[in-house]
């Protein structure tokens, strides 16, 4: 018997209309756990560089986590993974919900979508029925409608649905797919998924998932449930309201936006707006939010609640959660109401709402420059909010200009051409990035930035403070009972972090000190990845439940193997390691791990080279960020560099090759 | 039928507090597994949330008695301006819903509210339900004398009112020649 994940993956072919079930080989689990690892493994060994995005070849996998199913608290993400349309590399994008869970009891681990199907259809998996069923009628419905009309038409009200909006059938570079009060956003999966003629899945299980040793396991859930009721009770002092506690920020619950609308940019990541809160402003916006907010809700299996049921008069009713509520009001200068009416529109659309208001202010900076004209947007409204309104109903259907800027602000500016490409100045890997300019670089940012593979710093941040505590008191009292370090010296890190002076950014923490530091932060969500964790239980917040030295107990006793700290740190490695080199063998090099120009006024080119040398070294990287040989060889995957080989990506002396690289470099 | 003193076990349902997270299924269903918490499945709860988000509608019900009929009529409820649908109010295990069967066999399930050697300190779901929809308090009643039902008698009598009593006593007695 397996313990914890079924054994079953589900294998769509959308051309030829078949499915089958496959049993799937229980060493893969050992070697990547489960999740986003063994998605990178499937995604390495059959689609090749070559394969395009929008080929019949790239395959979408829906993931659920090794752990999704089972009592351990928030154990409920999807993984989707795919090579994405904007960045031309892997995209993995997750949510939160109720679906992965439903999947592992219809006994599936996986689903892998692969080819196109010619008309638009849906999958409904219930149980071992599985079948691919006509979605003609769906055609431009919005995704929580679809998710509804499906429901009904199966007359299976407890079935999970994901689904895609307009964006995703139009393949719009920002589409989402949406489900229910979560969604996978970034880095258009949505447009794969409609590339694919695929509208939604549905899925209703009611099998069981079995434990190896059950009762160990449940001692570690109910510490880790005890933990998060006195946690909650407990914030951090001295960091932000929204940073102190457990979970994703807690966007729905906090009114107080103090932090936000002052330190992130308006507009298309331009202009901050230092003296913007004040008494007044937040009046009205905690009436507007309490008004509308008809509940805090959670995902499953989670206490920590969230999300929000939005119910603006005179709209549908939606779910909401995290920060959407101010990507839309900042793009386009305006309030809290706005964010909420436009919100409802984009989120039955489907699509990204971090990259999409941002496109919609590059556009409209194009037409202040003249760079765009009236030519372009015939019979736009002359009000921003308007103006939003107008341009999102564009891009989703990719009407005119929507056409161009459905692409994104990287490709868009290439395509407008005549200068646009300087207003798509906050892209990394031409995906657009959080809103976010400062003063002083951040040695542990840069890292991030740079080198992330999820390509967006939302939720690769960790549990390092964002920032040094200004008294050497409060630094004292917060490492006295941080039990989630994985060695003693990163609370010395901590404890001599100081805002100024010598021990101050960007040269403290040492850039040895970063590498640790970014390595920790970066390791915990790639195990929560491969379990199905939610970051906001464990590798997102400060003191967080999840930690590495419970996590391989918890892992044991659910799956019967038998994995320590050590063997979690390789496994650990070895997934970070394959997501770097599917992208390596697509062409990511180390020119690309920039963020963007101006996400830091003060900028160290010198340390911030040292920085990536050091960093590449501490991974068994060579200069280009490309894994080494040797590297590959200790995590058992002479397999990639054996590809990489016959690929020309690494001769057999890589040092050679490594020296060279260090003259070439930008 | 004498009186005695019985202690009643209440679980206080706060609906406003519900985030709708299911830890209470998930939990019961782990709880009642054998052996304990080795299988999880929500559709073996004895414990189901009602759920339909956009309609603001959060109702955990348990499982009460099995009924062998589905009623006669249907009830609407309207509370603060939300629809609640039929069935949603009711614990009954019956032939016009899934609710409350296991999903196998179709044998009805009843909340037995954890009983457990030690017992439980509370009900398992209200142990998860850390926000509070789920609260537990005990009170004592003088009520009539009743023979309750073991988990099997629960059982074979749906099987009774489904195949006559006759055929479960034969099958009962061939299985237990055969074993």
């Amino acid at each position: 018997m397996r313990y914890a994940e079924t054994g079953y993956n589900l294998e769509i072919d959308l051309s030829r209309g078949s499915i089958e079930r496959v049993e799937t080989d229980q060493r893969l689990t050992e070697l990547h756990l489960g999740g986003l690892g063994t998605n990178a493994k499937i995604l390495w060994d059959r689609v090749p560089p070559e394969v395009e995005p929008f080929s019949p070849d790239n395959l979408l996998i829906f993931s659920t986590g090794l752990l999704v199913g089972t009592p351990a608290t928030g154990a409920n993400r999807t993984i989707v993974s795919t090579i994405s349309p904007q960045t031309l590399l892997m995209a993995y994008s997750m949510m939160g919900g109720f679906w992965a869970p439903e999947l592992k009891y219809a006994g599936y681990d996986k689903v892998i979508f692969r080819g196109k199907s010619p008309n638009l259809v849906y999958l409904w998996i219930n149980n071992d029925k599985v079948e691919i069923r006509d979605a003609s009628h769906l055609h431009g419905k919005g995704a929580v409608e679809t998710e509804e009309l499906i429901r009904q038409e199966l007359k299976e009200p407890k079935a999970q649905v994901a689904a895609i909006g307009l964006a995703g059938e139009n393949r719009v570079y920002m589409a989402s797919i949406e489900q229910g009060r979560s969604s996978a956003s970034r880095l258009g999966i949505g447009a794969v998924m409609g590339d694919k003629g695929l509208k939604a899945i549905a899925v209703r299980g009611t099998k069981d998932i079995n434990l190896a040793r059950p009762a160990e396991f449940m001692e570690l859930c109910n510490e880790v449930l005890q933990y998060i009721k006195v946690r909650e009770k407990k914030p951090v002092p001295g960091v932000m309201p929204i940073l102190a506690g457990l979970g994703s920020p807690a966007e729905m619950k906090l009114v107080d936006e103090e932090w936000h609308t002052q330190n992130f940019m308006w507009g298309n990541a331009r202009e901050r707006k230092k003296d913007y809160w004040n008494k007044e402003i937040e009046e009205k916006w905690k009436e507007t939010q309490e008004s509308v907010r008809t509940r805090l809700i959670s995902c499953y299996n989670c206490p920590i609640k969230c999300g929000a049921l939005i119910s603006v008069p005179g709209i549908s009713t939606y779910m909401m959660k995290c920060f959407s509520k101010l990507t839309y009001t900042m793009a386009a200068y305006s309030d809290l109401d706005f964010g909420f009416r436009i919100a409802q529109r984009a989120t039955e659309y489907g699509v990204d709402g971090f990259s999409t208001p941002q496109v919609m202010a590059f556009a409209l900076e194009l037409y202040e420059a003249g760079i765009l004209t009236d030519q372009d947007m015939p019979g736009m409204p002359s009000d921003n909010e308007g103006r939003f309104y107008w341009l999102l109903d564009r891009i989703v259907r990719r009407e005119g200009i929507g056409d161009v800027l459905a692409n994104g602000t990287h490709w868009a500016a290439q395509q407008i051409g005549k200068g646009a490409e300087a207003y798509a100045h906050n892209t990394i890997k031409k995906h657009e990035q959080l809103p976010l300019k400062l003063g002083m670089l951040n040695p542990i940012y840069f890292l991030m930035y740079a080198t992330g593979e999820k390509i967006n710093i939302t939720q690769i941040e960790g549990n390092f403070p964002q920032a040094p505590f200004p008294t050497k008191e409060e630094r004292e009292e917060f490492v006295k009972d941080w039990i989630q370090v994985p060695d003693e010296k990163f609370k010395k890190y901590l404890l001599d972090w100081e805002p100024r002076g010598e021990r101050s950014m960007p040269y403290y923490p040492t850039v040895e000190a970063c590498c640790e530091i970014v390595d920790w932060q970066e390791r915990m969500h790639y195990i929560d990845d491969a379990l199905g964790m939610c970051a906001g239980l464990s590798s997102f917040p400060l003191k967080p439940p999840y930690h590495i030295h419970n996590y391989p107990t918890l892992i044991s006793s659910a799956t019967g193997m038998d994995i320590d700290e050590a063997k979690l740190w390789e496994i650990t490695t070895r997934n970070r390691t394959l997501l770097r080199a599917v992208n390596v063998r697509r062409g990511l090099r180390r020119i690309d791990e920039k963020p963007p120009e101006d996400h830091w006024k003060k900028r160290f080119p010198e340390l911030e080279a040292k920085l990536l040398d050091e960093y590449y070294k501490f991974k068994g990287w060579d200069n280009q960020g490309i894994p080494t040989k040797e590297s590959l060889h200790e995590l058992g995957m002479d397999y990639v560099s054996e590809d990489f080989e016959q690929r020309g990506i690494i001769k057999n002396e890589q040092s050679k090759e490594e020296s060279q690289g260090n003259q070439d470099r930008s | 039928m004498s009186k005695v003193k019985k202690k009643v076990k209440v679980i206080k349902i706060d609906l406003d507090k519900c985030n709708g997270c299911r830890a209470c299924e998930l939990i019961c269903s782990a709880f009642h597994a054998t052996p304990k918490y080795s299988s999880n499945n929500p559709a073996r709860s004895r414990i189901r949330l009602i759920f339909e988000p956009l309609k603001d509608v959060y109702l955990p019900v348990y499982a009460g008695e099995y009924a062998a009929a589905e009623c006669m009529g249907r009830d609407k409820y309207l509370i603060d301006g939300k629809e609640y649908d039929e069935c949603d109010f009711c614990r009954a295990s019956c032939p016009s819903r899934e609710l409350f069967k296991e999903p196998d066999s179709g044998l009805p399930l009843k909340c037995d509210m954890c009983e457990d050697d030690p017992p439980q300190k509370e009900p398992l779901c209200v142990q998860w339900c850390i926000n509070d929809a789920l609260t537990y308090e005990e009170r004592e009643e003088e009520v009539e004398e009743e023979v309750k039902l073991e988990d099997v008698e629960t059982g074979l009598e749906s099987m009774v009112d489904k195949y006559g009593l006759q055929k479960v006593v034969d099958t009962v007695a061939r299985m237990s020649k055969k074993g």
